[in-house]
């Protein structure tokens, strides 16, 4: 069961309690919303790495090659 | 200039896991507010990202700025309109047994009635020589005084034995 900690700070008072429904389907959406996120995130990363990969070789340099044009 | 710390409240997870760790009824009678958190997560599978909320807003009327670096790179980033106070990766449950990733958030003019700011330090620990860290910025866009600070790691569960400790500052 997945439960929540709130603490009074004027009484002290310290309540574990489940979620409720709202609560439960609130963290579902933040998963799926943060898998989500995290996917795109990777298919940016794999575009960028098939881009620069691309570019080095219309180039014809390497890696560190470009990072020495760079410093 | 603040120069006490007061212990206003403290709470240690237990052995079911917490979802959030909520402080609420916060009295007004401080300058500033700061948590200290010591933490790790259930969750094997994604990162630990530590987000706080004030007074129960889950609306977009944060935004965050944040850098970081991992142990083999650096990077910066923001969020506009976010759900909450945004402070960076922690602890999961497959980082090495016993360690838990360390925050403070510090809150200043919490009971002011101007927009509400926040910065916040975050490090993993992995007894290992990569860590993250995050040093992070972050605004609030309302005027009430916060009486209630909800912390919590996105879409996962904070693990037992993680605290969290609230302190109130002021200068007298």
């Amino acid at each position: 069961m997945t439960t929540a900690i709130e603490v009074n700070c004027a009484t002290g008072e310290v309540v574990e309690r489940p979620l409720t429904a709202e609560e439960l389907a609130q963290r579902e959406a933040d998963a799926a919303a943060f898998a989500a996120a995290e996917h795109e995130k990777e298919v940016a990363a794999a575009e960028a790495a098939v881009a620069k990969a691309a570019l080095l070789a219309k180039l014809g340099i390497t890696e560190d090659e470009a990072k020495l044009l760079l410093a | 200039m603040p120069n006490t710390f007061i212990k206003i409240a403290s709470v240690t997870v237990g052995s079911g896991g917490a979802s959030s760790i909520d402080f609420s009824s916060i009295p007004s009678t401080y300058t500033d507010l700061v948590v200290k958190l010591s933490y790790r997560t259930t969750d094997a599978t994604n990162t630990a990202t530590l987000i706080s909320n004030f007074n129960n807003d889950t609306a977009g009327n944060y935004n965050n700025r944040f850098l970081f670096g991992t142990g083999s790179s650096t990077g910066s980033g923001n969020y506009t309109s976010n759900g909450s106070n945004y402070h960076g990766y922690g602890n999961i449950s497959t980082t090495t047994a016993s360690t838990f990733a360390n925050a403070e958030i510090y809150i200043p003019n919490y009971a002011g009635s101007a927009f509400k700011s926040s910065s916040a330090d975050n490090v993993s620990e992995n007894n290992a020589t990569a860590a993250n860290a995050t040093l992070s910025a972050n605004i609030w866009n309302s005027t009430s005084a916060i009486n209630r600070v909800t912390l919590g790691v996105y879409a996962q569960n904070f693990a037992q034995y993680s605290t969290a400790t609230l302190y109130g500052i002021k200068n007298s």
